[in-house]
């Protein structure tokens, strides 16, 4: 009995997915007994309104870009270029509206294609050259940034498309747009992964890429794929992201958001490492820390201390994934079943 | 003479080319932009970059990353404006009290990423957010500083010749500067920073102190860190908890064009130098053009990177294969 017990409790500090699952339970926890409002749904006009959607709303953006880094991390690299891809995109796209009055299937045409080739861009630089992820994706971020504000001269612009609108304002059966966008990606890239052998060759790279390659794995075409698709990600966050503000801020879309996705990934379980990857995970990760941002303003936080707690979020979740961190807990709970041997 | 020229030297070397090229280009395009005044502008206007750079060197060069330095400058900015500024403190203990701080949080991080094996990425991007939250703590709004000392210290300088000072944040840069160089390559703890960046396992079992030398590490980067916040109040006169938003990413960028590779284990402090100044002397290149909007500043920045990393890449491809994986 004790030792099933134990090695139950083992097998629940291994689990990837436990660990965010456990924090986001935790926070709902507190908020069931401090604040039952946020559990209070409305309805107005037939859709559904409250602090439980509003966080889900929030956090479609980071989720949508947690999802491509969960992949390029799952190779062993990392993209910091995502929040000027967005920049890039969401401007140019809102400009083309205005100026040119393209519309929507076009404009969702340009996002795509433009934010393909900056990932393939990134994708053949750090594959091909063979320069590191994070230097690469660090001058596209740079150098992605003054494009943005390039388009617009930095101005601000409307958002005048009603598909773009429709993506970030609208409802569908009373819940959110976005979050029937994010759920679609989500199952598109699980079972791109998972029911083809693309998510073990991403693993297999990020484990050992010599040896996968060594063993026929185009580790080139593999690396470069994610860069693509993590850039794809950017720009339909971008579209979300303009789409529910109305507008475009070419110097704020986006900004810090890489920090945020990297965040999401490694608080959902993927290893910053490289190798098994886990795109639940990312998605928990990434609803865990707006549901810790909105309970704690709730609570009568100032926004701007916000980042302390996610600092700390990130750091516990590291040690929870530390191997000996986890030996002194184990000791410890040993030592509180027998306290007296 | 042949020494110099080793395949270990290779991305220093290519360094020293780019920004004798990039220089040397800016001298022909503009008149006035080959002097002493620039030169001295140069270390002045990136001194805060440039100390920052030089702690990150160190950190790089053991494998690791430190992304909480741009966030503890901003810290400092605020905590030494407001030590100064409300609490009437004397500059000089102010400035002692956030150095000690910087160390502090540094050493702290270094602990966290040694004794629980934890990467440095992550730990230092929580650094990077804890900081940043608790300057907003110090204080939300902006504090200038008025005070006897800093009017002083902004007044000294070392006189080159009868027209141009070397002002107080450089002379900081470059004694900080010289005393890495002699850290680096001079000292047991400089030799440990290499052979704990080359091959952590290994040197471990050749008795590097390990453990020791990567808490010594990131205790030298925050406290260079919170120095290049000293250095940055002496220029702005003034603390804001939202400055050096994102100059840790210019310091690994110096530090990457100097030649260290993120990988760990090779590169130079005197090769972070270089990168300060090519990075600097882009700037003050774009600033000798005209007046270039921010877009095309970060434009112009980002593509010339590009250009030397590739450069850079090419120019190194044979020794560096052997590190790829």
């Amino acid at each position: 009995m004790n030792s099933a017990s134990s090695t139950f409790i083992s097998r629940f500090l291994q689990s990837r997915i436990v660990w965010p699952l456990a924090g986001l339970a935790l926070l709902l926890l507190f908020n069931l007994i401090f604040d039952r409002a946020f559990f209070e749904v409305t309805t107005r006009d037939g859709n559904f309104y409250g602090p439980m959607l509003t966080v889900m709303r929030l956090s479609v953006v980071v989720m949508l870009l947690a999802m491509g880094m969960t992949l390029v991390i799952a190779t062993g690299g990392v993209d910091l270029s995502v929040g000027s891809v967005m920049a890039i995109v969401g401007t140019l796209v809102a400009f083309l509206a205005v100026k040119h009055h393209l519309g929507f299937p076009s404009l969702l045409g340009v996002a795509i294609s433009v934010s393909l080739s900056i990932g393939a861009f990134n994708g053949v630089l750090i594959s091909c050259v063979g320069i590191q992820p994070i230097v690469v994706t660090l001058i596209m971020m740079v150098l992605g940034r003054g494009v943005a504000l390039n388009i617009t001269g930095g101005s601000p612009l409307q958002v005048m498309d009603s598909g773009v609108l429709f993506l970030g304002k609208s409802f569908i059966m009373g819940v959110p747009v976005q979050i029937f966008l994010v759920l679609f990606v989500f199952a598109i890239t699980v079972m791109l992964c998972r029911k083809t052998a693309i998510g073990l060759f991403v693993e297999a790279v990020g484990d050992n890429e010599t040896a996968s390659r060594l063993s026929g794995v185009n580790a080139r075409g593999i690396k470069v794929l994610v860069y693509i698709f993590s850039a794809v990600c950017a720009a339909l966050a971008a579209l979300v992201s303009i789409g529910d503000a109305g507008s475009v801020d070419p110097d704020g879309l986006g900004q810090m958001l890489e920090l945020d996705a990297i965040t999401a990934v490694v608080v959902g379980g993927t290893v910053l490492t490289g190798g098994r990857f886990t795109l639940l995970g990312s998605l928990i990760g990434a609803l865990l820390i707006q549901t810790l941002a909105t309970t704690l303003i709730r609570q009568g936080m100032d926004s701007a201390y916000a980042p302390v707690p996610k600092a700390l979020v990130i750091l516990v979740v590291c040690l929870l994934q530390s191997q000996k961190f986890r030996a002194q807990i184990a000791s410890l709970i040993g030592n509180f079943r027998k306290p007296t041997s | 003479m042949k020494q110099i020229f080793t395949r270990k030297n290779l991305p220093i070397l290519a360094t020293t080319f780019v920004l004798v090229l990039l220089f040397g280009t800016f001298s022909v395009l503009f008149d006035n932009f080959l002097s002493l005044r620039v030169v001295t502008d140069l270390f002045a206007s990136n001194a805060h970059v440039g100390v920052v750079a030089i702690g990150m060197t160190f950190v790089i060069l053991s494998g690791g990353i430190d992304l909480s330095v741009g966030s503890v400058v901003g810290f400092t900015t605020i905590f030494v404006a407001t030590l100064v500024g409300k609490h009437e403190m004397h500059p000089a203990l102010a400035i002692l009290l956030a150095l000690l701080v910087g160390s502090a949080f540094g050493a702290g991080m270094g602990i966290f990423i040694q004794v629980y094996q934890l990467p440095p990425f992550l730990v230092t991007l929580a650094g990077m957010f804890f900081a940043r939250g608790m300057a907003f703590v110090v204080s939300k709004q902006s504090l200038e500083i008025n005070h006897r000392f800093y009017s002083a210290v902004i007044d000294a300088g070392i006189p080159l010749t009868d027209k141009v000072i070397l002002r107080a944040p450089a002379c900081i840069f470059v004694a900080v500067f010289v005393v890495a160089l002699v850290l680096a390559h001079f000292s047991r703890f400089g030799r440990n920073v290499y052979a704990v960046g080359g091959n952590a396992a290994s040197s471990l079992l050749m008795g590097v102190p390990v453990g020791r030398t990567r808490i010594w590490i990131y205790t030298l980067s925050g406290f260079c860190a919170a120095l290049g916040g000293v250095v940055f109040t002496f220029r702005t006169q003034a603390g804001n908890a939202t400055n050096a938003f994102g100059l840790e990413l210019d310091a690994i960028a110096a530090v990457v064009i100097g030649g260290t590779l993120l990988s760990g284990g090779v590169g130079y402090v005197a090769g972070t130098l270089m990168g300060v100044l090519i990075y600097g002397t882009i700037l003050t290149g774009i600033r000798f053009y005209g007046n270039l909007d921010s877009s095309w500043q970060r434009m112009a920045i980002g593509a010339l990177l590009l250009v030397f990393i590739v450069i850079q890449r090419l120019l190194t491809r044979a020794p560096a294969r052997e590190h790829s994986h």
